[in-house]
């Protein structure tokens, strides 16, 4: 029965190949709506109830310091004011919570994550030139390149002219490899997600093929 | 006939018929980056312990689901203990899904060898806390047994205790993994991604903040090639392959025809 519905709802998702219809609206509505109906239900049983409501029950029945969950949680709750209007404005505390606590902690590991560390991923082999192949020594030449024009092609406060120019249109171009190479990639992964479901229509529904 | 149901027809036979006629490709050349990760864990001790974190959703399953069993069979021929865990609500039963499928055909123990942990809301607080301690944020399995209960998790505190983490992942959760987990607490990550993600992830391998990178359904198939154990990777890279020559004669197809069009005009 399953794989029966499954397969008539892969059907009714490609028939918007042929146009908008109502069988592809209805597919697409029940995927929203089952998609979040099982995250709530994942997140209540996963989430709320070994998280909330067991230290709940534990800080009243003898462990009281597990009452201390009652301060996340009401900061938690805070987030479901935004559907009474007459106290929306309570949202922003949990938001500015959230913001601050968040932002505190990625923020130097962002930077180390993602400047600093690829600052020496970009200039590390020039490091070590003595133990680099001659292609492995143009790569990193390259690559230097490439960082650097794309950078200058996103530098606005300077005037685009002369040789900031063309080195502004040579980061264009890598900039133009690395979508080409992106949208190439993306066309492999929509792909293989046909493989995926005709395999499972031809497969599993009509057992055409073991 | 429009000429966009010639194409949707093209392409539908160009997926259908390899699949119903069984052609394998053989793959001769393994990516650098799913070598990368491969040798790492070729190189474990016995007895390591590898955690697989499922990021992802039944959409990309036919990418990243092969990958999934073929490391689980890599580490388990080698002895290495596997650890699961999902931060996607999708994730938690595709992850189950791999891990009962390649425990049972290995002849694993649960618990000793391998432990499901199921699905966990936070995103980077478990990230954080697992830091920490794994206890704090997942301290039942999937099935709600305690994790004291399992030998495999007695001896599994933090990340010191974890030789590899594995991402599986279609979103953004790589980065987040390389930010608080890589970056706070050092631990050793490697990503089998999706290839619509695969390209952003590469300069992380350059940095070293990555072992490697395993690129959907191609590195599905090379990982296969690499244990020797052909199965639906190899099957769908060797599709993907027609379906690609197809993709690239109707691109060059239009093109001649667009240039054509404006000549005439």
């Amino acid at each position: 029965m399953g794989v029966w519905i499954a397969a008539l709802l892969t059907l009714c998702i490609y028939s918007f190949l042929y146009k908008d219809n109502p069988f592809y609206k209805f597919a697409e509505h029940l995927f929203v709506g089952v998609a979040m109906g099982y995250s709530a239900v994942l997140t209540y049983r996963d989430g709320f109830v070994p998280y909330v409501w067991r230290y709940l029950k534990a800080g009243f029945t003898g462990e009281p310091e597990k009452l201390l969950i009652i301060v996340p949680t009401i900061i938690g709750i805070l987030f479901f004011m935004r559907f009474i209007p007459r106290l929306s404005w309570l949202v922003r505390y949990p938001i500015a919570f959230s913001l601050g606590l968040g932002t505190g902690i990625a923020l130097p590991l962002g930077i180390q994550a993602n400047i600093y560390q690829q600052m020496y991923g970009t200039l590390s082999p020039f490091g070590a030139l003595g133990k680099l192949s001659p292609f492995q020594i143009f790569n990193a030449v390259l690559m230097v390149i490439g960082v650097l024009s794309t950078l200058t092609y996103f530098f606005f406060s300077a005037e685009h002219r002369g040789g900031i120019r063309w080195v502004s249109r040579l980061g264009i171009i890598f900039l133009m490899i690395g979508f080409g190479s992106a949208f190439g990639n993306t066309v492999m992964g929509r792909i293989a997600i046909l493989i995926g479901r005709m395999r499972f229509l031809l497969s599993d529904w009509l057992h055409l093929v073991r | 006939m429009k000429i966009r149901w010639f194409i949707y027809i093209l392409v539908a036979l160009a997926v259908a018929v390899p699949i119903l006629a069984k052609i394998y490709f053989p793959v001769k050349r393994v990516s650098d980056s799913t070598r990368m990760v491969y040798d790492y864990i070729d190189k474990l001790p016995e007895g390591s312990v590898v955690i697989f974190s499922f990021d992802y959703g039944p959409s990309t399953a036919p990418e990243l689901q092969p990958v999934a069993e073929a490391l689980l069979r890599h580490c388990f021929e080698r002895n290495i203990k596997a650890i699961g865990i999902a931060l996607w609500p999708t994730g938690k039963l595709l992850g189950q899904k791999a891990f009962e499928l390649v425990g049972e055909e290995m002849g694993k123990r649960y618990g000793e060898d391998y432990v499901y942990l199921g699905y966990r809301a936070g995103f980077s607080t478990v990230m954080l806390q697992m830091g920490e301690k794994i206890g704090k944020v997942f301290d039942m399995d999937y099935k709600k047994r305690p994790i004291s209960q399992f030998p495999l998790m007695r001896r599994v505190k933090n990340y010191k205790d974890i030789d590899l983490l594995v991402d599986l992942a279609a979103g953004d959760s790589v980065e987040a993994w390389i930010t608080y987990a890589y970056t706070k607490f050092d631990q050793k990550l490697a990503a089998a991604v999706t290839m619509v993600i695969v390209s952003q992830l590469y300069p992380y391998i350059q940095a070293q903040q990555l072992v490697g990178v395993i690129p959907g359904m191609l590195g599905a198939a090379e990982y296969e090639k690499l244990i020797d154990r052909p199965g639906f990777g190899m099957l769908g890279l060797s599709i993907q392959s027609i379906a690609h020559v197809l993709v690239i004669l109707l691109v060059v197809i239009g093109n001649v025809e667009f240039f054509l069009a404006r000549r005439r005009r």
